[in-house]
Parts: C-alpha cells; structure tokens; sequence
C-alpha cells in the first residue's frame, strides 16, 4: 500500500518507456495468420473483453491491454504474460466483441507461440496440464482424468496429491473416478494421424469433397 | 448566356478533323500512364488532325489549347482523354462550343477511373488508354449535329418530413416566395427536436426555439401544411414532378378544429388507458388525444384502434357533444391530392436504434433502464412527469449511469459512429445532476465533441463533476456481489484508464441510443428514384462538393435522412438543400442531353413494341399509318425502345448503332 | 429416433452420471444412441493451446468416423454431451467446411489414413435433441413425477452458446428451463445463466489447482446468485461444470462463509426423476449432493411414486 515505504519497492523502480528498439514491429503480423487474427488491428480498446471476462481481474494485463500491446509489439511482455494461460476459453470476449474480433483464438495463438518459445510459466498449472494432457492424447488417443491429475500435481505441485486426496476418494468410492488407462484401439494410427497434419496441404485432399450444408447452421 | 454562332457541319468542307488532348491530372494519370506515348499513338489514328497532352486540361490554359484549335480550324472534333464524364464532361463541352462547333462533336475518354486508378501495371494502362482513345477517336467521327433541350422548371417545392430539417427548408423557400408543399406522416410537425428540453452545447430550452418556426409554417401563405399524410406516387423528372400525396384521416376536420381540447376532457375514458406514442409510451392518452401542447396543426385525432365507437359501434360520442364547432366527422376516409412541383426536398430524419436488440443492457427487463428519448420525455415540462426525473416506482435516482454508443461503432448492430450521442449524454447529464443531485456516471468509448462551443460545454460538465469512465459496458445487471449492490442495477466495464474492470451500482440506466435511418427508407428512396448505402442513409451527389443533392436532378437532401448529424449542421443542410432548389426554380428551365430517341419511319413495322415497354409514355403509335413516333419533348433517353426494337428502327442520339459499334471497333481494333 | 453418440473422455469419470442419466431418459423417449465406435479425445482447449490444426484433426477424426459408421448420403446427426466436446466439434466442423490451409492438412491427413469428412454431419446437444427432436410437449406428457415445489436454477456454462449459439440463445438460452418446467420444477431467471464457473475443461478449476482462489470464486458468484434468487438446485450440462460446483461447494462455503446447500445435477438427473425412473440408473447415487436433504422437495419428488 506504501509504494516507496520500503527500501525494496523504492530500489525496484526503472524506466518503463517503451523503446521502439525493444519492440517487434511484426508482432501483430504473425497473429494477423491466426483465421480472424487480422482483425486485432481494428480494436477500439473499448475494453468490453475485459469487462466480460470472468478472469480478467486476476491476469496480469487485461485482455484490451493484451491487444494493444500485441498492436505494438510488445512480443516479450505478451509471450511471457500470465494473462494468456489465465484465460478458461469461456468465449465470452469473441462473442461480445464490438468489433468481431475472435479474442479467445488468439490467446490460443499467443500460446502455442508461448509453447513454441518456450517461455510459459514453468509451474503454472495450465500451460503444464496443457501439454500434459497433450502427450497423453499423443499416446492414447483418450484422456483419463485421474491420471492426468496426478502428472500435472507432480509437475507443478505435489502438495495437492494430499490437498485434493479427500475428494479424490469420495469420488473413486462413487465409481467417479478410475485408474483404467482409457485408449483407442491403434494408438498408432492415432499418432501417424496426427503426425500426417504436419505435411503442406496436399493436391487433392478430402476438403475438395465437403459439401455445402444442407441446412443453414445458425 | 448568348448562343455562338455554331457550324452546323463539322467543318466548311465536311472533312473530319479530330483533336485529341490527353490529361496527366497531375500524377493521377501521368503517375502510371506514359501519356506522351498516348500522345504519339492518337496522332496515328484515322482523322486526328492534333493530339498534344497537358498538366491539367480542365484549367482555363487547357480548355483554351482546345478553343485555340477550334478556332484556328486545325480540328472541328474533339477527344479529351482524362477524368470521368460525371466530372468534366460538360466542361469540355463548353469548351467545344466557345471554339465555335455543337458541344455534341465532343467525346471523353476515361483514362483515370477506368484506367490510371484502378490499373496496376503502367504499361498495361498506357495500353488500356491507348485502347480507349481509339474507340473515342472512331465514334467521335460520326458525331451529328444536335440541339441541346430545355425543359421548363416549374415554380413550387415540395418539402417532405417536418422535422426541424423540412421546417427550415420549408420556411427558406416560402420566404422567398416559392410556394411548398410540406408534407409530414405524424399528425404534428416538429420531429424529434420537439421531443427534446433542452439543445446542446447552449441548452436553449428546444420548445421556445423550435416552436415559434412552427407556427411560422401555420400561418405562411405560401406554405400549404400536409400533416397526418404521406408520398404514395411520384411521377415526372426534373422541373416538373407529379406528386401523389395521401391524407389519413383524423376524423376530426381540420379546419373547424380550433384545439380548444374540449372533446379530449369528455371522452367517455375518464382517464388515459393507451400508451402515448409522443412520450415513448411511458404516459397513457386516450383514444382522442393531441401529442403535446404546442402540437401544430392544434388539431386533436382520433386513433380508431383503441376508440370504441370505431370498435364496438356503441359508444355515447360524448366528444361530439363537447365540441361546439361540430368538427367531428367519423365518417372521414383517406383523401389524395395530386400536385406539380419543379424541386423535391426530402427530410425524412431518423430513428433511434432499438435498445432491446442488445439484451445484455436489460431494456424492457429492468424497469429501471431507459433510452435517453425517454429521458428526454422525463425531463421535458409538457412530458409525463412534468419535468420531474422519477424511477417507475415513483421514487428518485441516486446514482445515475449513462451509457454510451448503444447500437453504435458495433460491428453486430451498426458501424457507424451516431456523431449526437457524446454531446446529448452530456446534456443529460448535467440536466439529471441539476433536477436530481444525482452522481451521474458516463460510460464512453471515445468522446467525440467537435463542434462550436462542443469541447468547451465538456468542460463544464467536468467541472461539475460527472463522474467519465473510459470503457465500453459489457452488461447491465441486478446480480449482487456485495451488500452495496443489493438492490441496484450493475453497470459492469472496464476502466480503461485504470485497466481493471469496475462494477457501479446506480438506480437508473440511460441509453445512449443511436441513429439509423428510417426502416422504409429503402421504400423511399425508390419513391423518389434516389440512391441510399446498404444500412439506409440517403447518399447525397458528393461527399463533400454536392452534399445536398443527389443523383436524381431536382431532389435534394436535408438532415439526418442523409446521416448523423446535429440541430445546427441539420439546419445549414436545410438551408443549402432550400438555396440549390430555389436556384433551379428561378433559373426556369434546366439543359437537358440531347440523347433523345427517333424512329425511321420506313424502318418501322409497326409492332408496337416500344409503345408499351416506354416508362415515359413519350411514344405514340399512328393507327393509319401504323408507325409508332416518339415525343422527343417527353423522352428521357433512357433507350428501352432502342434495344427493344426487333426492326432497329428506334434510334437514339448520340448513341446510334453506328456510333457504338465504331466505338467497340476502336477497342478492339487496337486491342 | 437414432443419433451417433460422442461421449468424451469425461463420461468414462467424473461425468459418469451425465451418461447413465441421459441413456436412461432417452430411453423412455425412444431415442437411441449409437456410441461412436473407436473414438478419440476431442482435443478440448488444452490441444489449441498447443496446437491448432491438431486440435481440428482430433475432433474431424470424430466427424468423419461418423461419417463412416452411417454409410448413405443421409445427415448424420453426432451427439455430444459434453459442452467442451461439442464446442471443439462443431469448430472442426466450421473449419473443415469454410475450407483453408486448417482444412487442407486435415483433410490430407484423413486420407491418409482412409477416413474422409464429407460435411454431411451435424453436431448435437442433448438440449438440443430434446427440445427440437423430442419436443416439450411430448417430454411432459411423459412425466409422472412432477418435481412440484422444486426450484432450480439452470446453469448453461460457457461453451454450449459461444461462440455457436446453434440452437439456443446466446444471451438467454432457454432449453434447459423449458425441460425443467416440463418437469414440473420451477426455474429461476437469473443472469448468469452462462457466466463461467471457472472449472472450464481443463484450464482451470480448483481440482486442477489453478488460481483456486479465482475459480472458486467464480463458482462461489454463480451459486449464491442461484440461492440469492430462490433455487434448491442447480442444474447442469456439462460434465465440468457439474463437477465443480457440486465437489467445491464444501470449500466455497468455509472460505465465503456463506451456507449454499445447493444441489448440483445434471439436468438429465432431475429429468430422469420426473420421468419416474430409479436413483440407481439415474446414477444419483454417484453424486455427492443430493435433493432429499430437503423434506419439502423429497416429498414433492416423491408424491407420485
């Protein structure tokens, strides 16, 4: 509450301009990829994302600011926010935005680039429940939640395997909770699959063959 | 003007010479179009005697290169290759006509529009102008000689909608002389500035200004005052309109009506039971009602959806009985007028956006939210509450919350910004803090007041301490957080300024509606053979240069009917849209093109085709000869008959067959 | 009726009793459900935050092995119970339909292994199906145990209107009130129909651990708000929500200090009751708050039977 009435707060203070050298001038081209992501350029930082969200009070820049920053560059501050991993997808944002801009999809894609970079928040539960949730989809093709509970409490916070033990078990004893790895039949195929996504879109491909919907889906 | 001397054949010895001027328009053109190759080409081509190029060939140095020509005998046609025809083709016409030859003998080549600005490669569009050069070149040989028209103007206006744009159009005009004809659909003038207490950035209390120029429009004697009618049929074109112009009835007659409201009081309903339209249904009329007090005419209606007499047939009229000028007359049906005027002003205003399209602000859910016309209606003397900003529950507002831009600069409702709604929610702010003492919170996007005395009326109310926070609502709700909340609406947004969402509790939510066009603007406009965007606004001739007029000659724009706009831009449009129709009136006659239809008579066979596809009915069909022959005084040139004729005996000027097909020749010739 | 049924990883735990409620009330309305043979994880949000084709191709996977399953050129019609399965689904749809890159690679990856997406499928809810295949009418005239005196408050979440409001209002969806009014209880109006509860698939909640204090306030805001407004009861479709609100509920109210006592089902469950069919294969036996607490209701749930 006493900003400069101790010695550390005062010490910390530095120079928060923003230097255009320090700034990638790019940024917002590399989301403009994401379907949609071109439209960040259009914001009026009118803040209505963040009014919204039901976990904007707990990030660390607010959605709007989110967009500004991404408007200007501000690859660092962005990639390594925690906003990005507080968001739930709630969709809230994407579907009150007075600009049609799809929010919740390019806090996706500020991920994955936060994923790729490697610059997640190392024991912050989503981001490492995301990937392990990931390499278990990898090699089964389903998930089990108990399974996926306890890897993510010994990766990130072990204390909870104890914390969360006493509902674990009411919910085991009512059949709620199982320890059977669930699995589809080739895990192999399953991967192969999703290894041939990788490849450059083919000649032809399946898409050439989806039809118009036969009835307009609101 | 006196008419030169005109050679009624291109030259004394019939030989074609054609002058071609090519224009750089600056580097519109000359920026991808290697215009001295242009240049080169033309002086090729069949006939042309001259082809230079200059900087700007619309300044009075280039039209006088082409009247030097002209009159030195080096050509006695001209091609100029620039702009657009809607830009500066009757400047070259005149051009060709003070060098001394018909202004027919002149063709325009479009090489900016169609080619220097919307073609990327230079060399393809130096090729694509050289195309179109060409093609002007081969047509303009076969130019004839022709007579421009004139058609007569006739002397009156008609103004439509009496909003403040079409009261003050309307007096301009009669001030002047002209007689008008003002027409308006509700059953009073005045529109939306009569609804209003007070007007922004001055605060004039709107009735004392507005009121005194409606019943200037009363007693005019040059103004003949259409209420509680509307536009059904309009007929003619330029200088001469047939309008057909319905009139509903009030059942009450309007000349022996004297507004002394006595009928109103003896209704057989003792007390109001219906929503009153005028007051945004937060008061109750009767059946027989006048909108408001200073309503114009003051002349009471009769609504027959909620009268009994109309419904049930039984009913003691006690009305009748209380009026002592027997002006009742329940037998009234719709009437029609047919009328001629030369000049058609339109002033069909707007509407407001419709608030219950966006849920998430609880309009028509909570009681306790309004539209700022409702509260325009609450703080107005002759409004439901006398003046008085109550709740619903009769109770007074302690915290007030303002929202703005509801409905506008949204890409779900409407993109545009309504341009009013900053500077009304100031107004209102500071009205509700002065009647109310309430704290008044503004929520906005962007504060937009620009405009005479608009940034400095901001800053009063800053000082007088309305509450502004920078962010858009994202809901307005009666879920409580916390105890101070309880039993209040909660107006949730981010403060942007502050970057964390706030929550504020307040008893009454206002509004901040947009403008859109009226929802039969679209019928209108065909109506009047005008062009509207897609959302609805009328689109005017040129953003800028021609912002009351419109593309159809003789039908002019004022107010909001063309876009969002203020009382004092409302009313210099009005004024404008009054001056330019008075110039067309008292100029008397308008030049028309001569691109009249004929018919070969040997040609014809007489199917009669074109007699009825004519929208006109310029064509007439000779029983005994059996040939049709067209009325070149009634025909538009429009050329149905031309393309309908099976025989290819209708004909057009300066758009006959041969002329066409040499043109598309010329093209292809080169291409 | 007979629809392809996509139960999702959930279904297997924590939302067993969604699936036991749902096959028995569809049951009773002769609606069949085809489990969809060798599914796969739908990919929910944790995969396109990694991975945004593979998240597509995980649930295409799905569509075209419905495709497949249902030979014809018919529509073929894939329910999906899980509000985070049907959000992923029907993007993949969207996806593959409007075409692109996305859709390309996808695409090219179906072929390789055989499968294709023709974009005959239609992706359903359960609300969905009953109110617009089943219909009310024929729901109500089905019950034989009105939940009389019941109030429930119907809770959407987030992903069932947004960002495709398929089928119900995106502001006000009214689906579930309907069923529940069919059933005889009484629903609550409240605003918060689809405000999220914080648990949403994967990328928070308390179990997970993520800003507990957060998620657990939000839950906290939408059932005080419930009970603010008269509800004995929340009703849900989705196997997360459901699980929050109802394992929670002991930590919100020691650490809000505020009494709830809210039960939290799946709307099916309370369905399933009215319809008259028993605790066990409603799988109320697997839920950790249950209605009876409440003399009044356990006597109007009961009065039927």
């Amino acid at each position: 509450m006493r900003p400069f009435g101790s010695f550390r707060r005062w010490r910390s203070v530095k120079d928060q301009s923003k230097f255009e050298a320090y700034l990638d001038p790019g940024f917002a081209s590399e989301i403009a990829t994401i379907p949609g992501g071109e439209k960040l350029q259009q914001c009026i930082q009118c803040g209505t994302c963040t009014a919204v969200c039901p976990m904007s009070a707990y990030m660390d820049y607010t959605p709007r600011r989110m967009i500004a920053m991404t408007r200007a560059g501000c690859r660092d501050d962005v990639l390594g926010s925690l906003a990005i991993w507080v968001c739930t997808s709630c969709y809230s944002c994407t579907v009150e935005c007075p600009k049609r801009i799809p929010i919740t999809e390019i806090m996706h894609g500020l991920r994955q680039m936060a994923v790729e970079e490697d610059r997640y928040p190392r024991r912050f539960t989503t981001p490492v429940m995301a990937q392990a949730f990931v390499e278990m989809i990898e090699r089964r093709g389903r998930s089990t939640e108990s399974w996926i509970s306890v890897k993510l409490y010994l990766r990130t916070n072990p204390w909870l395997l104890v914390k969360n033990a006493a509902i674990a078990l009411r919910l085991i004893r009512r059949g709620r909770l199982g320890f059977g790895r669930e699995s589809v039949r080739d895990p192999g195929e399953l991967k192969a699959f999703l290894a041939a996504t990788e490849r450059p879109a083919a000649v032809r491909s399946s898409v050439e063959r989806v039809r118009q919907p036969t009835e307009a889906v609101a | 003007m006196p008419a030169p001397e005109l050679a009624s054949t291109p030259s004394s010895n019939g030989k074609v010479k054609i002058g071609v001027y090519v224009c750089h328009c600056g580097l519109n053109i000359a920026g991808k179009v290697d215009v001295s190759s242009v240049v080169e080409f033309a002086s090729t081509l069949p006939d042309v005697a001259v082809a230079r190029d200059y900087k700007f060939m619309c300044s009075d140095p280039g039209q006088e290169l082409i009247e030097q020509d002209l009159r030195d005998g080096l050509v006695n046609r001209v091609v100029v290759a620039s702009c657009s025809p809607l830009m500066h083709e009757a400047t070259f016409r005149k051009a060709t006509e003070k060098g001394g030859q018909s202004q027919f003998y002149f063709q325009m080549a479009s090489i900016r529009e169609h080619v220097s600005w919307v073609t990327a490669d230079g060399d393809h569009a130096t090729e694509k102008a050289k195309a179109l050069v060409a093609a002007a070149v081969r047509r303009v040989a076969l130019h004839e000689y022709l007579e421009p028209r004139r058609a007569e103007v006739l002397p009156d206006v008609m103004v439509v909608g009496a909003g403040i744009a079409g009261i003050h159009a309307a007096l301009t005009l009669a001030d002047a002389g002209k007689h008008v004809y003002l027409v308006e659909r509700e059953t009073t003038i005045g529109g939306h500035m009569a609804k209003f207490d007070k007007t922004f950035p001055t605060l004039d209390c709107s009735a004392c200004i507005l009121t005194p120029k409606m019943s200037a429009v009363r007693s005019h004697p040059n103004i003949t005052l259409w209420t509680y009618s509307d536009v059904v049929g309009v007929e003619g074109f330029t200088g001469d309109f047939t309008v057909r112009v319905r009139h509903r009835p009030r059942y009450v007659r309007e000349d022996l009506c004297t507004g002394c409201l006595e009928c109103i009081e003896q209704c057989i309903h003792k007390k109001g039971k219906f929503d009153d339209e005028w007051n945004e249904g937060l008061s109750k009329r009767k059946p027989i009602y006048i909108p408001f007090p200073q309503a114009t005419p003051a002349v009471v209606v009769v609504d027959p959806e909620t009268c009994i007499w109309f419904k049930t047939g039984k009913c003691p009229q006690t009305c009748i009985e209380a009026c002592e000028r027997d002006a009742f007359d329940f037998e009234q049906t719709e009437t029609f007028d047919e009328v001629k005027v030369g000049a058609i002003v339109l002033a069909t205003g707007f509407k407001t956006f419709d608030a219950s399209k966006m849920p998430e602000y609880g309009y028509g859910l909570y009681p306790n939210v309004y539209t700022s016309l409702e509260l325009e209606r609450l703080l107005n003397a002759a409004g439901p509450t006398g003046g008085v900003v109550e709740l619903r529950d009769g109770s007074k507002p302690k915290v007030i919350g303002i929202i703005h831009c509801v409905g506008s600069r949204d890409a779900k409702h409407n993109l545009w910004c309504s341009k009013v709604c900053c500077m009304y929610s100031l107004k209102l702010a500071h009205m509700v803090k002065e009647r109310t003492g309430a704290e008044v919170y503004n929520f906005y996007i962007d504060m937009r007041t620009p405009g005479k005395g608009y940034e400095e009326f901001y800053d009063k109310i800053l000082r007088e301490g309305v509450h502004m926070v920078r962010g858009r609502v994202a809901g307005v709700s009666d879920e409580a957080a916390s105890p101070e909340e309880e039993g209040h609406l909660v107006i949730r947004a981010e403060d942007t300024l502050i970057g964390s969402v706030r929550r504020i509790p307040v008893d009454m939510v206002v509004l901040a509606v947009g403008l859109e066009p009226q929802p039969d603007a679209q019928d209108v406009r065909r109506l009047f053979n005008i062009s509207c965007g897609g959302e609805g606004w009328f689109t005017e001739r040129h953003p800028k240069l021609a912002p009351v007029s419109t593309f159809t000659d003789g039908v002019f724009l004022a107010g909001t009917c063309q876009g969002p706009k203020d009382i004092p831009d409302t009313v210099a449009q009005a004024g404008a849209a009054a001056a330019e129709a008075m110039a067309m009136i008292d100029r008397g006659f308008m030049m028309l093109e001569a691109n009249t239809a004929h018919i070969d008579d040997e040609a014809c066979s007489g199917c009669k085709t074109c007699v009825g596809l004519c929208p006109f009915n310029a064509i007439s069909f000779d029983e005994e000869r059996k040939k049709a022959s067209v009325n070149e005084v009634l025909c538009k040139g429009c050329g149905v008959c031309v393309g309908a004729c099976p025989s290819g005996a209708a004909q057009q000027h300066l758009f006959t067959d041969e002329e066409i097909f040499s043109e598309i020749e010329g093209v292809l010739a080169y291409v | 009726m007979r629809y392809s049924y996509f139960p999702g990883c959930s279904a297997l735990g924590t939302g067993r009793a969604y699936v036991e409620s749902l096959h028995a009330i569809l049951d009773v309305l002769d609606v069949e459900l085809a489990e969809l043979d060798d599914w796969n994880c739908c990919g929910a949000t944790a995969w396109p935050s990694v991975d945004g084709v593979k998240a597509v191709a995980l649930s295409a996977r799905n569509l075209a092995l419905a495709e497949a399953q249902t030979p014809g050129d018919a529509p073929v019609d894939v329910v999906s119970s899980c509000a985070g399965c049907y959000r992923a689904l029907m993007k993949a749809d969207r996806t593959m339909r409007e075409g692109g890159e996305v859709a390309e690679r996808v695409g090219g990856a179906l072929d390789s292994i055989g499968l294709s997406y023709e974009g005959r499928t239609r992706v359903r809810h359960p609300l969905d199906v009953l109110v617009n295949d089943v219909g009310v009418e024929r729901i109500s005239a089905k019950v034989v145990r009105p939940l009389s005196g019941l109030t429930i408050a119907c809770y959407y979440g987030c992903l069932l209107v947004r960002p495709y409001a398929a089928f119900d209002d995106i502001y006000d969806p009214v689906s579930m009130d309907r069923l529940m009014q069919a059933a005889g209880a009484e629903s609550v109006d409240w605003p918060l129909k689809t405000r999220c509860c914080g648990g949403s698939c994967y990328c928070g909640g308390p179990m997970i651990g993520a800003m507990p204090e957060a998620t657990l306030k939000l839950s906290y805001t939408l059932l005080r708000e419930a009970k603010r407004r008269g509800a004995d009861a929340v009703a849900t479709v989705c196997p997360l929500c459901q699980f929050n609100l109802e394992g929670f509920q002991d930590r919100m109210e020691r650490e809000f200090g505020d009494r709830l006592d809210l039960a939290t089902g799946f709307a099916t469950q309370f369905l399933g009751v009215a319809l008259g069919l028993d605790e066990r294969t409603l799988g109320i036996h697997r839920m950790l708050r249950w209605l009876p607490r409440r003399p009044s209701v356990a006597e109007g749930a009961h009065a039927g039977a």
